[in-house]
Parts: structure tokens; C-alpha cells; sequence
């Protein structure tokens, strides 16, 4: 029978629950469906089986709750949050919870990206009703047993009470509750009656990380499995001519050497002899197409922001208008560096491709794609393939593109064996998928001390912007307003990079409006909060930041920080942002050691809603603000003949301990729906920190990375 | 091929590898102990830190033949079940994020802290400066490492 499929079907049909063989209920839903931003019901719900779910709650007789999340860990706490939500609504006890990575299936379910900021945004209603539900069942189940009615009864930590005062514990109850229909309606808690959301819940992978369990994917394995080590073209604008294996062959463990497309892949039964192959391969290789330069780059992207082909995003008003008309024009420009992901996992994955099935394992952002990708390169049926996703060693975008799954895949099928492509970190930061080289060219009217004209043009390689950027502050605030975006196609692969665009649009924008208050004699604080009272009851949808909670957390941060009070020597730096659902503001606190700045704190003030788990979200908060400094100071990259210019952490410079400031986190009480943290507080730590160095030094940095900058212009002592 | 015979965690094991192996791989690849991590391969980073008859030491750079008979602890044997002052401390601050650095980190920590157990902020800062933490969780290792040496006392 086919069920026509209507709204109200919608929770049945991404919950389904049976009886365990052995007493106990398994509840299996699918996490990605139930965390889309709009749950649409899976086509045909009377066709579902337990193959079409991915997550699981298992339920045992003895009250233990296991949670099988195939929601893999990319660093971001999404293993431990999700299931709290769950675990909230069921009212069990934390310390009843463990945990589970499940399997994925990628079959069913096609637009899966996993383990993004947005999860648990996106999860926070389903995953709760889908707790609220199973507490229902087991509450329907104690009613039936005692003979009253479920409206009678509550539950609480993993016991059912009636209104005459007897308990059952859900462990009791659990078997006859798995043969009950799943309830329609369940409502879920007040937050005020939260127990779990809002605690602070340690990584429920710590014990295996302490103590160096295998979980990543460069520590699977498999039998028979060899190691891959790839040789790609040196440059971007090279490809392969010829290349001679022959003393390559030669070394003990080498198993064999397979060319495909331009790389040349060196199979051996270790790590360290395929790496080592590698390096003994002669290679040809031929220019293709234009290799490029840093100093190309940079007279390119000039000339873009003085060219005419701009693609508008937004226009209120007129800025020509406003422009013509002012008293004085403001015009500053911001430049930013290629950037390497360098997640300190690098690139890896597994493929096994047999004539019966193409299997793949490891750190993937995007299963789904990946699978639909490598079928196609393959030319086999999606149904054959199977992606199963690890832990990972940090993401930040990288682990979206599945390239290296890609060449796991050709590989594997080429040998005829389970193969790992391993990249060393040469190949991990010179074949990247970069953050790309950005300029941004921000111009305001000034008119009878107040700004009346706004326009940001940003020159960018590959691609731009996204449409919702367009709308952030100070979208709204300005009359006459501009964004314009053009972009020179280059053959350096680029992509998402932690925030993307706003990782680099929040430190020029937020140093624009700190030079702005210094040239109108308005307090920094005030221009800003000024600005916003113009949005305020804005009735423009397109908007995409609240005013209020923008303002609340810039007041917030004054507050908190002390700021305008401190102590001789300690010089700070305002800055205030939104972006991916969260306003923040930070005030960063610079000391000047033999003349050079050194970052010593950050306050930093977050409005995401609810906070799920203070613990994890604190850690994401200091995590950002700290990558956002290390990129901001130190992040540089260079090509030279299509060439990158670095290749490994001698000479490409992340941030040290030694280098990183105190980061005092402060949240905005809130009960508005919780919102990712991942990357939100990233983007204005580089202006904050800009800004603090222009108090200390009197410099304005309009270039990234500050230091490399400061140097060369002689700046420093 | 040569064969060495490795002690670690106070095992022996006898490994047939060329003698520039570096002993990171000899662990991961060969001995299947994968908690030691491979980061930059060039003593840069401090994820493959393992204890070299106590001391810290980056196994990338470590070649198999160099190692012979010396003690060797990795993060799988720096205690039973992850009792060791410092990973307890790891536990309590809940200093992970992806976690894949942490493994070096608590072993650079252990050793620095069993030679200085008294340390103030800028020594344990520069003690853990040669390893990387690309997910910054610098805050919390630093308060992690702090927590440990009142443990270690
Ligand atoms: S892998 Fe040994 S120091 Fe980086
Ligand atoms: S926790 Fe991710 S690199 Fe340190």
C-alpha cells in the first residue's frame, strides 16, 4: 500500500522504530534527512527498511541508551552535540549515553554534508523531536502496562512516573514500547527545563584520542591494502609528458608504478618506500597552459577594481549620486594572500574496486558527492558504491572536495588492489584547493560629517562571493549602497576555506569602519552602534543580521572587555561581525615587545542562541579567534611559474603557542535556536587585532599577512 | 633487508625495514601502532612525538637504525588505559578538537613535565611551542599542561 505522502507524515517518516531480538528498541532515522534545513519525507515510506536509515538509538532493557551517529568528527563537536539534543528530549541520564560512529549509507540519501557548522542548526528541531518521540513510546508503553492513561504519566532520567506514584524504569518498558505506533505529535521541553543542553559535556571521543586509538582515516586499514604515493605536476599549467620508472621498480617494497591522467602513483607495501618512490621518479613534464605569479595575480586583480566588468549583488539607492555630492570620498584597499588549508591530517583515502563493488573509506566532508563523483569516473552505478567516513584531522574546508578519493579510486582500480593514497604534506599544500588571492576596494561618501555612500567592489580569483554576503552589515544602515564582484578564471584550483569570503571581507571591512571613526572624529563604538539604529525595523527581508543582537553583543564586548580602560602599554582593537547565523564582536589587546606587536587577549562575545554544550562551543570560540590571528599575522603564500612558493611548515608559518593570546569567551544569553560556531568567530579577529595595532603603533594594515607587511615596509624596529 | 630489534612500550619487536625508515612509519605502518601521527615529516610540527629513552623526540626524523635497543614509549604505552597525569588533565580540560595533534602534544608534555614539574606560563608556553595545533586549541593545552604539573607533584 502507498501511503500518499502529506505533512503530517513527516516525523513517522524519518523515524522508524522495531523490537531487538535479544529485548530492547532500535529507533533508526536518517540524521541527514532530519537536519536539512526543511525535512521532506523519503519518496515511499512503506518501501523503507533499516538500510535506508543512518543514525540509530538503541535502547537496551537495561535502560542504557546507545546513540549510532554516522555524523563523522571533523573537529567541531558536532559528535558530542548532536546527540545531546537527542538525549535531552528522551530524558535519559548522560552518563546512560554512549555514543556510536555508525556507518553511512549513501545510497538513499543524496545531499549529505557532513560534520559543517550548520548541523546543528539545522538538526536542532528534528533530533530533538526524534528524543521527544521515543520518550513518548516508552511513556505510552508504561501507561498501557499500568492501565491509565499516558497523559497521567511523565518521565524523567530514564524513569516513567504515574500520577499514584509507581515507576517503571524505560529499560522495563522498552520491548512492548518497540511494538507501538510511532506517535504523531510529542512536544517538546521549555528550555528552562533543560538538563543536558546548556551543561558542559566533554568530546565523547577523548578517552580514544588520549590514548592514540586508531580513528582517523590515515589510520585505516585493510588487507592486502598498499600504499599510494602520487606524483602530480610540479605547477599549475604543466601536465605530463613521460616519465621513467625504471630504478624506482627497482627498490625493495616498491610494487608497482601506474600512470593516470598527469600523476604517477607509486604503490609500496609501507608508507615510507611509496614516499620514497616517488622522490626517484623521472618525470617530464610540459607547460599546458599560462603559469602564473604572485606579482600576475596582484596586477590582475588591481586592474579589475579599476576595470568596469563588475557583476552587482546589491544596490539600494544611488552611490554615483551620493558620491558626486560629498564633501569628501573615502577609498581604501585590502589585499589578501592565497591560502593553503594545511589541515594537520593531510590529504588521504581508501578504495577498493572490485568487479562487484567500488568501496571507499575515509575523511570526507561530502559522502554523497564523492560517491556519485567516483561513480562517474568509473562509469559504474552509484548502487555500487559505498563511502565510509572517519574522523578527521581538521577540515576547514579541504575535506569537501573529494579529489583525493578520486585518485584512491582510479588508482585502486588500475592495480586491482585496496589501495591508500597517502599525501605527504609537500603534496598536501602544493596540489590544495586554496583559499583564493582576494582584493576588496571599499569607497564611502562623506557628507556633512556623515556617511552617505557606500560601495565595496571585490576582486577575487575563480569565484566570488556568495548572495547572501551582500546582505550583511552594513547592508541597510547606508543609504546609497553598493557591492560589486569580478573575478579573473585562473588555473590554480581554489575553494572554501574556514568562513569562506568572510575570513578576509570581515578584517577589510571592519578596519574601513575603524579608519572611518578616526577620520569623522566619532567614537569607534558609537559609529557602529549609530548605524545599526538605522536598520532596526527594517523591512527588508533580504537583511540577513539582526541589528538588535549585533548591537547587543558590540555592548556586550565594551562591557566585558574593559574597553577604553586599559592599562598603560596594553593598546586594544574593536571589531564586530556577523556572519553564518552568529554576531560576534571581539576586542583584541596588543603589547608592543622590542616593537613588535604581540597579541596578549581576546574578548570575545558570541550570540548563537542556545549553547548546546558550553564546553565544546568555548573551544570552538578559541580555536577561531586564534586561526583567525595566526592566518591574519602570518598566513602567506606565494606562486612563481605556476609553482607554490611553500611547501611545508619550515618555511610556511602557522601559529605557535608562544604566539597565541588568551581567549575569554562570553556568551549572550539567549533562547533563540542554537547556530554554528565553527566559523563565525574567525572573521573579525584580524581586525580586531589590525585595529589594536594601529593604536599601539599608528600603522593602518591593509594588507595580509601583517607581519610579512610590517617588515617590509620597514615599519618594524 | 636488515632486521631491527625495537623495544617499545616494552615490547620487543623484531622489524625487517631499509635502515632510513623513519621510526614514525616502522610504528604505523609496520607495527600497526597508528596513535603516533604524521604531520610534516620534517620535525617541524611535533605530531609524531614519541619518548626516546624518556625524552620527546620527533619519530620522523628518527631512522630505524638509529633506534636499535633503545626504549622506545609511544602514546599506546604511556600508560595503562590513559591514566598518566597528563592525559588526565587532557580529560578534565577537554583539550581536543579534531585531536589528531594531541597525541604529540601530551607526549612533549609528559616528558617536559617530568623533567620540570614546577613550570610558570612562559615555560610551559615555550616547552609546547614546537607543536602545532592547526585547530588552535592552544588555550586549553596550555591550561591542560598546568593542571598536569599539579598532578605530577
Ligand atoms: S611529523 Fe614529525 S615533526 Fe611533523
Ligand atoms: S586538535 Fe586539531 S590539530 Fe590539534
Amino acid at each position: 500500500m502507498k501511503n500518499p505522502l502529506s505533512p503530517s507524515l513527516s516525523r513517522r517518516s524519518f523515524i522508524k522504530t522495531s523490537a531487538l531480538a535479544g529485548g530492547g528498541m532500535l529507533i533508526g532515522f536518517n540524521l541527514f534527512q532530519a537536519c536539512k534545513p526543511e525535512v521532506t519525507p523519503p519518496v515511499d515510506i512503506t518501501q523503507l527498511n533499516f538500510n535506508d536509515f543512518n543514525a540509530f538509538i538503541k535502547i537496551a532493557d537495561n535502560g542504557m541508551v546507545t546513540i549510532f551517529s554516522p555524523n563523522p568528527e571533523i573537529g567541531q563537536g558536532v559528535k558530542t552535540a548532536m546527540p545531546m539534543l537527542i538525549a535531552e528530549e528522551l530524558d535519559v541520564s548522560w552518563d546512560n549515553v554512549l555514543v556510536v560512529q555508525g556507518a553511512l549509507d549513501t545510497k538513499n540519501y543524496t545531499r549529505q554534508v557532513a560534520g559543517g557548522s550548520q548541523s546543528i542548526r539545522h538538526g536542532w528541531e528534528p533530533l530533538r523531536q526524534t528524543g521527544a518521540t521515543a520518550k513518548q513510546m516508552l511513556i505510552n508503553a508504561a501507561a498501557a502496562q499500568w492501565g491509565v492513561k499516558a497523559s497521567e504519566c511523565t518521565a524523567k532520567n530514564g524513569v516513567i512516573s504515574n500520577s499514584s506514584g509507581a515507576t517503571l524504569g524505560y529499560g522495563d518498558v522498552v520491548t512492548a514500547a518497540a511494538g507501538l505506533e510511532v506517535p504523531e505529535n510529542v512536544t517538546l521541553k521549555d528550555p528552562k527545563d533543560f538538563t543536558i543542553i546548556g551543561k558542559d559535556i566533554p568530546n565523547v571521543d577523548l578517552d580514544k584520542i588520549i590514548t592514540g586509538k586508531s580513528l582517523y582515516g590515515l589510520d585505516y586499514k585493510a588487507d592486502g591494502m598498499v600504499y599510494a604515493s602520487v606524483l602530480r605536476p610540479p605547477s599549475f599549467g604543466k601536465k605530463l609528458i613521460d616519465c621513467d620508472e625504471t630504478s624506482v621498480k627497482k627498490i625493495t617494497g616498491v610494487l608497482d608504478v601506474i600512470k593516470f591522467g598527469d600523476k604517477v602513483a607509486v604503490l609500496a607495501k609501507d608508507t615510507w618506500t611509496a614516499m620514497k618512490g616517488k622522490k626517484d621518479l623521472k618525470v617530464t613534464w610540459e607547460v599546458d597552459s599560462k603559469l602564473e605569479n604572485t606579482e600576475d595575480h596582484d596586477q590582475i586583480l588591481t586592474s579589475l577594481l579599476e576595470g568596469s566588468e563588475f557583476k552587482t549583488m546589491r544596490k539600494d539607492g544611488n552611490v554615483k549620486e551620493a558620491f558626486a555630492q560629498a564633501d569628501q570620498v573615502i577609498e581604501r584597499t585590502y589585499e589578501s594572500p592565497f591560502l593553503p588549508h594545511n589541515c594537520m591530517e593531510p590529504m588521504n583515502f581508501f578504495a577498493d574496486v572490485t568487479d562487484e563493488k567500488v568501496r571507499l573509506v575515509g575523511p570526507i566532508q561530502t559522502p554523497a558527492g564523492t560517491a556519485e563523483r567516483v561513480a562517474r569516473l568509473l562509469e559504474r552505478d552509484v548502487e555500487d558504491v559505498s563511502v565510509e567516513m572517519t574522523r578527521m584531522g581538521g577540515g576547514f574546508g579541504r575535506r569537501l572536495y573529494g579529489d583525493f578519493a578520486l585518485e584512491a579510486a582510479e588508482i585502486s582500480k588500475l592495480a586491482k588492489k585496496p589501495v591508500k593514497v597517502v599525501y605527504s604534506r609537500e603534496d598536501d599544500m602544493t596540489a590544495g584547493i586554496y583559499r583564493p588571492a582576494i582584493k576588496y576596494r571599499i569607497s564611502a561618501s562623506i557628507k556633512d560629517n556623515k556617511i552617505t555612500g557606500y560601495h565595496l567592489k571585490e576582486a577575487s580569483v575563480n569565484s566570488n562571493m556568495y548572495g547572501l554576503i551582500p546582505n550583511f552589515f552594513p547592508a541597510g544602515a547606508i543609504e546609497n549602497y553598493q557591492v560589486d564582484v569580478a573575478n579573473y578564471k585562473s588555473n590554480i584550483t581554489t575553494g572554501a576555506w574556514r568562513a569562506p569570503y568572510t575570513n578576509f571581507l570581515s578584517f577589510a571591512e571592519q578596519s574601513f569602519f575603524d579608519e572611518l571613526s578616526e577620520i569623522l572624529e566619532i567614537d569607534r563604538i558609537k559609529l557602529r552602534l549609530d548605524l545599526l539604529q538605522k536598520v532596526k525595523g527594517t523591512t527588508d527581508e533580504k537583511i540577513e543580521y539582526s541589528p538588535e543582537r549585533l548591537e547587543k553583543v558590540i555592548q556586550l564586548a565594551v562591557d566585558k572587555s574593559g574597553w577604553g580602560n586599559a592599562k598603560e602599554g596594553v593598546y586594544q582593537g574593536f571589531s564586530a561581525y556577523y556572519c553564518h547565523n552568529t554576531h560576534v564582536a571581539e576586542v583584541a589587546e596588543v603589547v608592543l615587545e622590542n616593537d613588535l606587536p604581540i597579541v596578549k587577549k581576546v574578548t570575545c562575545v558570541v550570540d548563537c542562541g542556545i549553547v548546546v554544550n558550553p564546553l565544546g562551543a568555548k573551544n570552538q570560540i578559541e580555536g577561531g579567534v586564534i586561526d583567525g590571528i595566526g592566518h591574519a599575522m602570518y598566513g602567506d603564500f606565494a606562486f612563481k611559474d605556476g609553482e607554490p612558493q611553500y611547501k611545508n611548515f619550515n618555511t610556511y608559518k602557522l601559529i605557535r603557542m608562544n604566539e597565541t593570546p588568551l581567549v575569554e569567551t562570553h556568551f549572550v544569553e539567549s533562547n533563540a535556536s542554537p547556530t554554528g560556531l565553527g566559523e563565525p568567530t574567525l572573521p573579525p579577529a584580524g581586525a580586531a587585532v589590525a585595529n589594536a595595532i594601529k593604536a599601539a603603533k599608528g600603522i593602518r594594515l591593509y594588507k595580509q599577512p601583517f607581519i610579512k607587511n610590517m617588515k617590509s615596509k620597514d615599519l618594524l624596529g | 633487508m636488515p632486521i631491527y630489534n625495537l623495544k617499545v612500550n616494552g615490547q620487543s619487536h623484531a622489524v625487517e625495514a631499509d635502515q632510513d625508515t623513519p621510526l614514525l612509519w616502522v610504528l604505523r605502518d609496520h607495527l600497526n601502532m597508528v596513535g603516533t601521527k604524521f604531520g610534516c615529516g620534517i620535525g617541524q610540527c611535533g605530531a609524531c612525538t614519541i619518548h626516546l629513552d624518556g625524552s620527546a623526540t620527533r619519530s620522523c626524523l628518527l631512522q630505524v637504525s638509529m633506534v636499535d635497543d633503545m626504549e622506545i614509549t609511544t602514546i599506546e604505552g604511556l600508560s595503562e588505559d590513559g591514566g598518566h597525569p597528563v592525559q588526565q588533565a587532557w580529560k578534565e580540560v577537554d583539550v581536543p578538537q579534531c585531536g589528531y595533534c594531541q597525541a604529540g602534544q601530551i607526549m612533549t608534555a609528559a616528558s617536559f613535565l617530568s623533567q620540570n614539574n614546577t613550570p610558570d606560563t612562559s615555560e610551559i608556553r615555550d616547552a609546547m611551542s614546537g607543536n602545532i595545533c592547526r585547530c588552535a586549541a592552544y588555550n586549553r593545552i596550555e591550561k591542560a599542561v598546568a593542571v598536569a604539573a599539579t598532578k605530577m607533584k
